[in-house]
């Protein structure tokens, strides 16, 4: 490596930050909106497609990062979809073997990580063109950024739609489940609540960077 | 000579656009990658193999005891289209299969079998239990489904739905082959017969897809295992 991972720790450090925060993929990016609406109707739901495609991203960004020298321009995009199939296919059997029950949840999903453009967005932006150990924090910062996105939602729509979190109740007997909520239009609503919030505080920060 | 040298392509001037690659490494490039690609999937697949098997099959197996109440042990029939049973070590999915369960003190306690049709917005499939001393339905769970949450999905937990299913007459007529009373669906808490099952308000086209799947699958299944009884209750 020309540039090892410890060679520029401020920059690095903000590598794996700016997926977090500054360049968030879902509220900032807008980006894998398709899982983020139609997996995120609970709590354990999101969590294990945060954590599948924060290991899907891992591993291609791993890989195309160590290949990037070697993949000729003009094949470059079809090798990428190779492989991030290929850790898609590990990460589906993954689920299966440890909970087939959560596998059941989240249905075609797992398998449509593949079409998510979070991953093949980073691998041609980010990984093709940097050193092993950025492109591992980037995956780390933009998978991070993700799993907490889809947690937000995942969250307040259990929590309303259901009055459970990760499936243990939070209110009383008395609760009345917004249904809405976990139906697909509910997830429409959070994510929109959720952007205006973000662009909110976006605003707030110019203004008073402006005013100071 | 002096020629060729001045004719020497100029460097591009985005250094970011490679020269053409030649075909050739193209493709071992690819070949390479899907290479890895394919031995890293066998490997996972060589390896999770036996956890799905286990996982699909302890969950088959939970559903089997849930349906039939006091069952300890159990055994797998396929029946074919003659209608001849066989023990089989494996459940075979294009035959009907059986599974006879057993009291933990010997005699049979039930058969559980699968029923599936049309949901609201995709296949549901269940698996009920029929004990032959009752002559009823003992117990149905959801196997699979894809019916709406909130709404439709009401039908793997809605306790007042599963009841209907606790004792579900389906009595033979004399000679055993046709019930004397098929199953129908009633509306919410208008159940007054024990073959009725009652609807669930707002989930009618989910709790007719049961009623609907049950209703035919015992019309035909039922006769079969009364007939049939002698053979799943031996050796128990």
């Amino acid at each position: 490596m020309p540039e090892t991972s410890t060679s520029k720790p401020p920059e690095n450090m903000d590598t794996f930050l700016k997926g977090i925060w500054k360049e968030n993929p879902v509220f900032v990016q807008l980006l894998g909106m398709c899982p983020v609406l139609a997996v995120t109707n609970s709590v354990i739901n999101a969590l294990v497609m945060g954590l599948a495609t924060t290991f899907v991203l891992l591993m291609s960004n791993t890989l195309v990062s160590l290949l990037r020298k070697l993949i000729p321009k003009q094949v470059r995009i079809a090798t990428y979809i190779l492989i991030i199939a290929t850790f898609v296919t590990v990460a589906d059997y993954t689920i299966q073997a440890v909970s087939i029950e959560v596998h059941k949840a989240l249905g075609a999903f797992i398998s449509l990580i593949v079409v998510n453009c979070i991953i093949l967005g980073r691998a041609e932006a980010f990984a093709s063109k940097n050193t092993l150990g950025r492109s591992v924090l980037d995956a780390l910062g933009m998978g991070g950024g993700f799993t907490i996105a889809v947690l937000c939602l995942g969250v307040v729509r259990e929590v309303l739609g259901n009055g459970t979190f990760a499936g243990i109740p939070v209110f009383g007997e008395s609760f009345e489940p917004w249904i809405v909520m976990i139906l697909p239009g509910g997830a429409f609503f959070v994510l929109g609540g959720w952007l205006l919030l973000f662009s909110w505080l976006k605003q707030r920060k110019k203004q008073t960077e402006l005013a100071a | 000579m002096t020629d060729a040298e001045t004719t020497k392509p100029v460097p591009p001037a985005f250094p970011e656009e490679a020269p053409e690659a030649g075909s050739g490494k193209m493709i071992s490039a690819m070949g390479a990658i899907g290479l890895i690609a394919g031995i890293l999937i066998v490997f996972t697949y060589q390896v999770t193999f036996p956890f799905i098997q286990d996982n699909k099959a302890r969950l088959l197996e939970k559903a089997i005891f849930e349906v039939v109440p006091g069952a300890a042990t159990k055994r797998v029939f396929t029946v074919d289209a003659a209608g001849k049973v066989t023990e089989v070590a494996e459940a075979d999915p294009k035959q009907l299969t059986l599974y006879a369960c057993y009291k933990s003190g010997g005699g049979l306690a039930g058969v559980a079998l699968e029923a599936s049709g049309q949901g609201f917005q995709d296949v549901i499939r269940v698996i009920y239990g029929y004990d032959p001393q009752k002559e009823a339905v003992v117990g149905m769970k959801v196997l699979q489904s894809t019916e709406t949450p909130g709404l439709g999905d009401k039908i793997e937990k809605d306790p007042q739905f599963l009841d209907n299913f606790e004792a579900l007459d389906v009595k033979l007529n004399p000679d055993g082959d046709v019930l004397v009373n098929p199953l129908e669906m009633v509306k919410s808490g208008q159940k007054t017969d024990p073959w009725q099952i009652s609807a669930i308000t707002g989930a009618t086209i989910s709790s007719r897809a049961i009623t609907a799947m049950l209703r035919e699958s015992t019309a035909k299944n039922i006769p079969l295992i009364v007939q049939r009884l002698p053979e799943l209750q031996k050796g128990d």
